[in-house]
């Protein structure tokens, strides 16, 4: 069973966001990295890039299959993971521990579209 | 095959001043190449004599799994037996021997093959002109968006940059879309896995003056029959949009039923898959792009020859073969052995979506997920019993995907075998699952690293003589 994190904010696409005050910290879910499999690659924004909510901001390459990632909000990238460069499968040990990007929020009224973790708990046994 | 792998490298058999061949002393004097512009040092070629270089690549052959070694029922590519005929029709010396450059009037026969396979494309797929110049499927999908670009720029439309594709597309779609400057618009399939024409018409409301084309295969990726094709081209014609066949999976319909009938104006062929040509691997391909009357004005220049003309040549002959009645049984034959693997092992594998199937279908993985073995294990498996593995993993609509194409070569003991070997396989998920989690135990390497593999892959000698030291 996908481990679920409660305090977060979750897409259908299956990324989660955890916002401290204007600061969305982004990754995927464990579900995700379930899915995936074994991540060998993740592609990654640069600091300063615009992501706009529902717009792919990088891609997560798995042996199975390369995956778009969705940002759940829209913002600037203030810092990007560069612990994942080598070691990209940080994400299947710990995907809510190794986050992908922080991001500058622009607009907080987006997270109401986000799901919560009942939610998308419920989401995923669909 | 081999039982024990056959792993050396010419460059290890090399040994300083050995040769395979003597060529006569220059009598002729005066042909000396300028010493401006002969090397300093020596190539570093593999130096081996010719019985050590026969042998080197008869046992690296060896290692190899083809459609000749057994059955392969790689799911989305169409393995189907390349006749030995057009291996022959292909090695005839006027054939063989030909120059691209040479002159046209020295070419007739060639010249002759190509009209005659375009006649026979375009009996087969209700089209009216075809291009040969693409050299494999998806830079036939790139040709054929292109032609399709051309000609909305044609009339002055410029404002037509978006590509409708199926949730359910190859990846090669939104990427040749991509290539060629579009934008790709997701259309939802439906619960039954067809495309929904309902969010289609949401999207041709909104956008339809955006749109380029729309992209399809029929069947479509999960191998089943589109059937409201005559409302989706209807529904994009009227929007002054295109439609594009993407003819990954035409074998199902050979004989049967022609894309141009249905309301597609442009279509490409993978002529190494439904018209058995080798392939895998990578090459040779070919992809002929096939477009409706009036259209083939709008061809671009994607290269400046016939594509890869042997290739031409075998899928003639295959066309040759089997004949205007024949090549009509191709179809059905391959629905009724895939619908026959499909019925005979829902039972003990999932079938997410049930009903009749094309040439192919889809797996999510082993009806009993409680064992933890996987698709992924499954596959590894089918190697101890000497099967190709099915495509795995794809399409990404399902998380255990087992994608099952047997072709319609294959007889029914073939194709029991199979079904014995994939039911013994499920069995053996409940009773021995450590044995097929660890499988394969009978091909001379194992379960390889794919994470390695995909991160720090090794491909060439320099990168493995590096490693070593």
């Amino acid at each position: 069973m996908a481990k679920v994190m409660e305090g977060l904010y979750y897409s259908e696409s299956h990324e989660w966001v955890r916002v401290e005050g204007n600061e969305g910290t982004i990754g995927i879910t464990d579900y995700a990295q379930n899915a995936l499999g074994n991540v060998v690659y993740v592609d990654l924004p640069e600091v300063d890039d615009e992501v706009e909510a529902g717009e792919e901001f990088g891609a997560v390459e798995s042996v199975k299959a390369a995956s778009d990632l969705y940002a759940p909000v829209s913002g600037t990238v203030i810092e990007v993971n560069e612990a994942l460069e080598n070691a990209p499968e940080l994400v299947n040990q710990d995907a809510y521990e190794n986050w992908i990007i922080k991001v500058e929020l622009s607009d907080k009224a987006e997270l109401e579209q986000l799901m919560d973790s009942k939610t998308y708990e419920e989401f995923c046994t669909k | 095959m081999n039982n024990r792998l056959y792993g050396n490298l010419i460059f290890e058999l090399s040994r300083k001043g050995r040769k395979g061949y003597s060529l006569p002393k220059n009598r002729m004097g005066g042909y000396e190449i300028p010493s401006m512009m002969r090397r300093t040092t020596d190539a570093a070629l593999p130096e081996c004599d010719e019985l050590t270089v026969v042998r080197h690549y008869t046992n690296l052959s060896l290692n190899n799994f083809g459609v000749d070694n057994g059955f392969y029922p790689l799911g989305s590519c169409t393995m189907k037996y390349n006749p030995k005929i057009n291996e022959e029709m292909a090695a005839l010396p006027s054939f063989l021997y030909l120059h691209p450059e040479q002159p046209t009037e020295t070419v007739k026969g060639a010249e002759a093959v190509v009209t005659l396979l375009e006649r026979s494309l375009c009996s087969l797929t209700g089209l009216a002109h075809f291009t040969f110049k693409p050299y494999a499927g998806a830079h036939g999908e790139l040709t054929g968006l292109m032609t399709i670009d051309n000609y909305h720029r044609s009339h002055n439309d410029m404002g037509r940059k978006k590509v409708i594709v199926p949730d359910s597309a190859h990846g090669t779609n939104p990427a040749s879309a991509a290539v060629c400057g579009l934008e790709v618009v997701e259309v939802k399939s439906m619960a039954d896995g067809t495309v929904d024409v309902e969010d289609l018409k949401r999207i041709v409301s909104e956008q339809g003056t955006e749109i380029s084309a729309m992209m399809m295969t029929n069947p479509n990726t999960l191998g089943l029959f589109e059937k409201s094709i005559p409302e989706i081209a209807s529904l994009i014609h009227t929007c002054g949009g295109l439609m594009y066949y993407d003819g990954a999976n035409l074998n199902p319909m050979l004989g049967t039923c022609r894309p141009g009938d249905m309301g597609f104006d442009v279509m490409h062929i993978n002529l190494h898959k439904t018209f058995s040509t080798p392939h895998g691997g990578g090459g040779p391909g070919a992809g002929p792009v096939g477009v409706r009357e009036g259209l083939q004005d709008f061809f671009p220049v994607v290269s400046p020859y016939h594509g890869n003309f042997s290739v031409m040549l075998r899928a003639y002959a295959y066309i040759l073969t089997l004949g205007r009645e024949h090549v009509k049984e191709v179809g059905s034959l391959a629905t009724l052995n895939a619908n026959y693997v499909k019925e005979s092992l829902k039972d003990v594998y999932e079938l997410p979506i049930d009903g009749l199937c094309c040439h192919e279908f889809v797996f999510d993985g082993l009806k009993d997920k409680s064992t933890g073995v996987t698709t992924m294990d499954v596959a590894k498996r089918l190697l101890d019993y000497g099967y190709h593995a099915p495509t795995i993993y794809f399409p990404l609509l399902f998380h255990e995907s087992l994608m099952v194409e047997p072709t319609e070569n294959e007889s029914k003991e073939t194709l029991d075998g199979f079904i014995a070997v994939m039911r013994r396989i499920a069995e053996e998920a409940k009773t021995t699952p450590d044995e097929v989690k660890s499988a394969p135990h009978l091909t001379p390497i194992g379960r390889v690293d794919d994470v390695l593999a995909a991160k720090h892959p090794i491909v060439t000698y320099q990168q493995l003589l590096h490693d070593k030291d």
